[in-house]
């Protein structure tokens, strides 16, 4: 039996869940940076970047390239997420934590809706980023859009790991994150270090939604709905507070998803959904601070 | 007496609607440090807090002949007053060398930034091994010498330092004020403290303010107030 085990579906399926698993880490990211400085999920983060999809695909109908959109989208994105703290974000800096979680559901709405007024509900499809061609490593083929999709994630992360880590900026926008009272003190601008940071998420869900649309026949505006679950539950099960959890708790997540899909039959392509949110429940229960998180203990 | 480098009249501050300073009035020169003594809840804290402008405050504070009354702590900070907040003051998550360089966040000269770090560990020299150390792990007495370290990386014109011996060992307590001494008389480092150990802060200050319910009750040279029968009954103890 165990000869008979079909190791190259495993490794196909492995890289399959990596490559949904790194755009899910993107969002994922992009989720925790935003929890870290404002202990806020943002739920219209999903619906951002399904914005700046669309936007990527007016510009390819405009004549652009793939690679040319992509970039001026980040820029796009970047300064929209910007805005977008600085107008929407901004007055309830200071609100209790559910006032922010109605206005970033009340930011899904709007941008879901602004999105579906701009552009129509009808389908679209944006063209590959990469070649669909195979490519074949040690005897097995994997195609070359899964493989880049991962190989960007990963230039992503490490881009933003390098900038949080090695830069005055990212300095200060950790220590924003850490104790934005104290980094006042120090002289940060903290209120603009969390507009960069709603920026930073935006650019990222962006690359996200760029790259999870070419993979499907087609799209519409419900393009980043399931991805957020998905982003949401890898962070969850990372430790939400945690950047290299969401990381790797996206991937896992990914690869989990998808060889369950592919060998458990009553799965299926239908159930995966429901597997992510199952992953968010059994987390919360077991060990809520997810795997790489840290335990916030309250003194009240 | 040349014009005061900090100058605070009739300020006045509120936490939501609850007023804690009722028209707080003091000064504090070059080269000077001031002590702000008081009991809990006299508004020590929230003295220190409306200069940095961390509470919402009126009235008119003077720094440096400019009023900066309405000014953000961001601003405030990049004026060189380097405050060093009750409890530590430090940011737990980072290590020491980036509170180190986060005191510096404002400062673009590169060179003297290094230079500063190297004076500034002369005086605290158990945090040079230990730079890439979590400040939260670091105990109490460490993470105060932190706080003050961070501060001084400002290059500040004043620190205001809040309850330095706030749940320390007297040991330590006593080598911060000696530090803080210390580079006041070797670097004319002027100092706004508040204190509630009201016998070591009138060693170390030239001039003390007592608050009483947020306003000034007294002030005056140290020597004149530690035989000041009130304040001996008060705050000293005997």
């Amino acid at each position: 039996m165990l000869l008979a085990f079909d190791w190259t579906q495993l490794a196909q399926q492995t890289v399959i869940g990596l490559s949904s698993g790194g755009l899910w880490a993107l969002l994922a990211l992009a989720l925790v940076l935003i929890y870290r400085s404002t202990g806020v999920v943002n739920f219209a983060q999903g619906e951002m970047a399904m914005f700046s999809t669309f936007i990527a695909w007016s510009l390819i109908h405009h004549g652009l390239s793939y690679w040319q959109a992509f970039f001026l989208t980040l820029a796009i994105s970047f300064a929209g997420g910007v805005a977008l703290e600085r107008v929407v974000i901004r007055p309830v800096e200071r609100a209790p934590v559910l006032t922010v979680v109605i206005v970033t559901l009340g930011l899904l709405f709007l941008v879901d809706g602004a999105a579906r007024w701009f552009w129509s509900s009808e389908t679209r499809t944006l063209p590959n980023a990469f070649s669909t061609r195979p490519i074949t490593v040690a005897g097995v083929a994997f195609s070359i859009q899964d493989l880049g999709n991962i190989a960007v994630s990963l230039v992503v992360v490490v881009a933003l790991f390098l900038l949080f880590q090695f830069t005055k900026l990212g300095l200060a926008l950790r220590a924003t994150a850490s104790n934005p009272d104290e980094s006042r003190l120090v002289g940060i601008r903290v209120s603009w270090m969390l507009a960069l940071g709603w920026g930073l998420a935006a650019a990222m869900g962006a690359v996200s939604g760029m790259l999870t649309a070419p993979a499907l026949a087609s799209f519409d505006q419900n393009l980043m709905q399931p991805v957020l679950l998905y982003a949401f539950a890898g962070a969850v099960l990372g430790g939400i507070s945690s950047p290299f959890g969401a990381v790797v708790g996206a991937l896992l997540l990914g690869v989990f998803v998808n060889l369950i899909g592919t060998y458990v039959d009553w799965i299926g392509t239908d159930l995966r959904l429901p597997v992510a949110l199952a992953v968010i429940l059994g987390v919360l229960l077991v060990r809520p601070a997810g795997l790489f998180g840290r335990a916030s203990a309250r003194r009240v | 007496m040349p014009r005061p480098l900090l100058e605070l009249e009739g300020v006045e501050a509120r936490y939501g609607p609850v007023k804690a300073l009722h028209g707080v009035s003091l000064t504090v020169a070059e080269g000077e440090i001031v002590a702000v003594l008081g009991a809990n809840g006299a508004g020590k804290t929230t003295t220190l807090r409306a200069i940095s402008g961390t509470v919402r405050r009126s009235g008119t504070i003077r720094f440096a002949g400019n009023s900066i009354g309405g000014r953000a702590p961001e601003a405030v900070a990049r004026l060189g007053i380097a405050h060093v907040p009750e409890g530590r003051g430090t940011l737990s998550e980072l290590s020491v060398a980036e509170n180190l360089r986060l005191g510096a966040y404002v400062r673009r000269d590169r060179a003297s930034i290094r230079e500063d770090e190297r004076r500034v560990l002369a005086y605290f020299p158990w945090l040079g091994d230990r730079r890439n150390q979590r400040a939260g792990t670091l105990s109490g007495g460490e993470q105060q010498m932190l706080a003050l370290a961070r501060a001084l990386m400002l290059r500040p014109r004043v620190v205001l330092l809040d309850e330095p011996s706030l749940g320390l060992a007297p040991k330590v307590v006593a080598e911060i004020f000696r530090i803080v001494g210390e580079l006041n008389e070797r670097e004319g480092l002027t100092v706004l403290v508040v204190e509630q150990n009201a016998i070591l802060a009138l060693q170390a200050a030239s001039r003390a303010y007592v608050l009483e319910v947020g306003r000034v009750a007294l002030e005056g040279g140290s020597e004149t107030l530690r035989r000041n029968e009130s304040v001996r009954r008060s705050y000293l103890g005997y």
